[in-house]
């Protein structure tokens, strides 16, 4: 009698003990399944420590069957014709035959079955159709190929003036506007996956997600003056540096920010603007430059210049490229077309086709240097000279107008242009582009005791719009092999390649329309 | 007995000519009187006196790798304006005298010199001197125009130079200087003054 009574008692403590274990407890913030059809709620519950999802719940998102396996002591989830099996002792599945370990095995809680979250991403991922994509910090889900980067900001200098800095992870497009009392930045990205500080700092009251999605609101303080932003994309990712001074700014700034300060010389490049200088402006008159090619030397087989330590010269060329895409797409809307996004090889015929076809402005094909001597060092500009044919196309160049029949019966004056010598007519404009780069990367980069030269060089003689050749830097020279790789040096060659061309826009704007 | 002293008597004479003969030779040595001068040029091809020889200008990498230095150089003298040619590239496409750099790539060869009517000479090179060059706008425009200028300096009728590879046209050695068409003499590259080695 007195046996019975104690096993009852032990009965009763233990199903107390397990009660509140079998319920778990809800967490903190709601897990948010976010996929091509919207967000939706993933209720989850906290048991020893361990996040779990009810099978049943992931079901009902997935579409997967479970069946509870007896014999065997597991469930087996299936989905399209593949089987997960799960274990409910040991913490462990196996998807399609092969073991993943998980952080606890399922766990049976009245009718219902719980695996730990991570059972979505690694047993379910595998053989899910889509990506399934867990990101713990900001508690999303994210299912199918969405593109959601994560977002940290932070406010690195209270000042004034502040600095923020807000990263975008992997890099996506961005553009910045700047309203009162704050800047929004609209990320081009279908979620974001933010990580955001609490509060503000200096003249910043606060950084939050925008009231529109895949946006972000930087709150200024009443104090300040006008932001400023500066993109730049630096390993993969999207920088974006939000600069807030006091409502009176020092007087370094005012005059950073006044181009009217130093008049350029005409002719000559604009000054650099740097980090401090303000977004430049639109052309307020016709655009001059709609659309500009940049090659990025060499590619596939072809590796180009390979530095001593291995750095190889189609790399860089590809990545300096993107980089000067991307800020150029978004600070001055010009349209950017690459000869290769890739590392793929490109013949020098393709790439003045790309030019062509592309009707560009613009041509600038970014490239490494070597030399016999491994002191050699310093960025270099090339242009086409031309050879006795090539004068004689350029003396010619006007009179090529050939008249062809069109549909309807009439004429219509068409260009012919001998493709190989298509830069003849561009000579002298592709001359004065040279100047503006040399000036524009001396204000940035070392440059080389030949920083501008003509000479025949093959990539240019087909392309059909002012066109100039980078050497950026020697990949034979030690120093600059390591440089090149830099983010600092790269960023440098991309603010003064985008402030040259900003120059030669002017350039082209002031002269005379025939 | 008489014969063996015959012998050995003759075999005297001959060893002590032997000696008056290497001793004089020495004797010539010691007192400066070489047979023929080795010359000022510290050309080390020079092979030997019999060949005649002409002064060429060929084209280095300066010291300090940036431009082109004009030496002039002893080049076998050779009959007709295409042997004398392939004798200047072939000596061109050496390794440079110290302290230049050499700008072409070693173990480039020459296959053939040929000249046209019109007065443009073309350079077919082996493989080696586009397989071997370390690429850079720089260096190819150094290696191209020492061979053109070599050429042009040298052979006042040649007006343009066109480089083959293996026997066939090139577009360029490494991806940028345009080979298609003849180039023509540019001493832009070109930065000292010609010196005498």
């Amino acid at each position: 009698m007195r046996g019975t009574a104690a096993i009852a008692l032990a009965i009763v403590l233990f199903l107390l003990a397990s009660l509140p274990q079998a319920q778990g407890t809800a967490p903190a913030t709601p897990l948010t399944l976010l996929s091509r059809e919207g967000r939706r709620p993933v209720p989850t519950i906290v048991l020893s420590g361990q996040e779990l999802v009810a099978l049943d719940d992931v079901a009902a998102l997935f579409q997967v069957a479970v069946r509870e396996d007896t014999l065997a002591g597991g469930l087996t989830i299936t989905y399209r014709g593949q089987t997960i099996v799960m274990s409910s002792e040991q913490p462990m599945a196996s998807v399609s035959g092969r073991v993943v370990a998980l952080p606890s095995p399922a766990v049976r809680s009245g009718n219902r079955w719980f695996v730990p979250l991570d059972f979505l991403p690694r047993a379910l991922g595998p053989i899910y159709g889509s990506r399934i994509d867990l990101r713990r910090p900001s508690r999303l889900l994210v299912v199918g190929d969405l593109r959601v980067p994560r977002v940290t900001a932070r406010v690195d200098i209270p000042g004034p003036p502040t600095r923020a800095t807000v990263e975008i992870a992997p890099a996506a497009p961005v553009v910045a506007t700047t309203e009162p009392g704050r800047v929004v930045l609209r990320i081009d990205a279908d979620a974001l996956d933010l990580t955001l500080p609490a509060g503000g700092g200096g003249l910043i009251d606060a950084i939050r997600a925008g009231d529109q999605p895949s946006t972000v609101a930087i709150v200024l303080n009443e104090r300040s003056g006008p932001a400023r932003t500066v993109l730049a994309d630096a390993n993969g990712n999207t920088r974006i540096t939000i600069e807030v001074p006091g409502t009176a700014p020092p007087p370094v700034d005012t005059t950073a920010a006044s181009p009217a300060a130093a008049p350029p010389a005409p002719g000559s490049a604009p000054p650099a603007p740097g980090i401090a200088a303000p977004p430049p402006i639109f052309s307020t008159s016709r655009a001059a430059v709609q659309t500009i090619v940049i090659d990025p030397g060499h590619g596939g087989d072809d590796v180009g210049v390979r530095g001593a330590r291995g750095v190889q010269e189609k790399m860089v060329t590809l990545e300096v490229a993107r980089r000067l895409r991307t800020l150029v797409e978004m600070r001055l809307g010009i349209r950017v077309v690459l000869t290769r996004d890739e590392d793929r090889t490109v013949t020098l015929d393709e790439r003045a086709a790309v030019a062509n076809n592309s009707k560009a402005d613009l041509f600038l094909s970014l490239h490494l240097n070597a030399a016999p001597v491994a002191a050699v060092a310093g960025a270099e500009v090339f242009y086409l000279r031309l050879d006795r044919e090539g004068e004689d196309a350029r003396r010619s160049a006007e009179s090529e107008e050939v008249p062809l029949p069109v549909l309807g019966g009439t004429m219509r004056s068409i260009d012919v242009i001998q493709w190989d010598l298509a830069q003849a007519r561009h000579v002298e404009a592709s001359a004065a582009l040279a100047g503006i780069l040399e000036q524009s990367l001396r204000a940035q980069i070392m440059m080389s005791p030949r920083p501008r030269q003509d000479g025949p060089l093959r990539v240019l003689t087909g392309v059909n719009m002012p066109a100039a050749l980078i050497e950026m830097a020697y990949l034979s020279n030690a120093n600059q092999e390591r440089l090149v790789q830099s983010e600092a040096f790269q960023s440098s060659v991309v603010q003064a390649l985008y402030n040259a061309i900003i120059g030669f826009r002017s350039y082209l704007e002031d002269q005379p329309t025939p | 007995m008489k014969r063996r002293t015959y012998l050995q008597i003759g075999a005297g004479i001959v060893v002590i000519g032997l000696l008056a003969w290497a001793v004089s030779r020495g004797l010539e040595r010691l007192a400066g009187l070489q047979p023929e001068s080795e010359g000022p040029t510290t050309d080390v091809a020079v092979p030997g006196a019999k060949v005649a020889r002409i002064t060429a200008t060929l084209y280095y990498g300066s010291t300090d790798g940036q431009s082109l230095v004009p030496v002039r150089r002893e080049v076998p003298l050779a009959e007709g304006l295409v042997p004398q040619g392939r004798e200047i590239i072939g000596m061109q496409l050496q390794t440079a005298p110290s302290p230049f750099v050499s700008v072409v790539p070693e173990g480039t060869l020459l296959r053939a010199f040929y000249v046209t009517d019109r007065g443009d000479a073309f350079v077919d090179l082996s493989s080696e001197v586009s397989s071997r060059h370390p690429g850079g706008s720089s260096t190819e425009l150094l290696t191209v125009y020492a061979i053109v200028n070599a050429v042009t300096a040298n052979l006042p009728t040649i007006q343009r130079v066109q480089i083959l590879i293996d026997g066939r046209e090139a577009d360029t050695l490494a991806g940028h200087v345009d080979l298609r068409r003849p180039l023509q003499q540019d001493l832009s590259l070109v930065r000292e003054p010609p010196r005498v080695e």
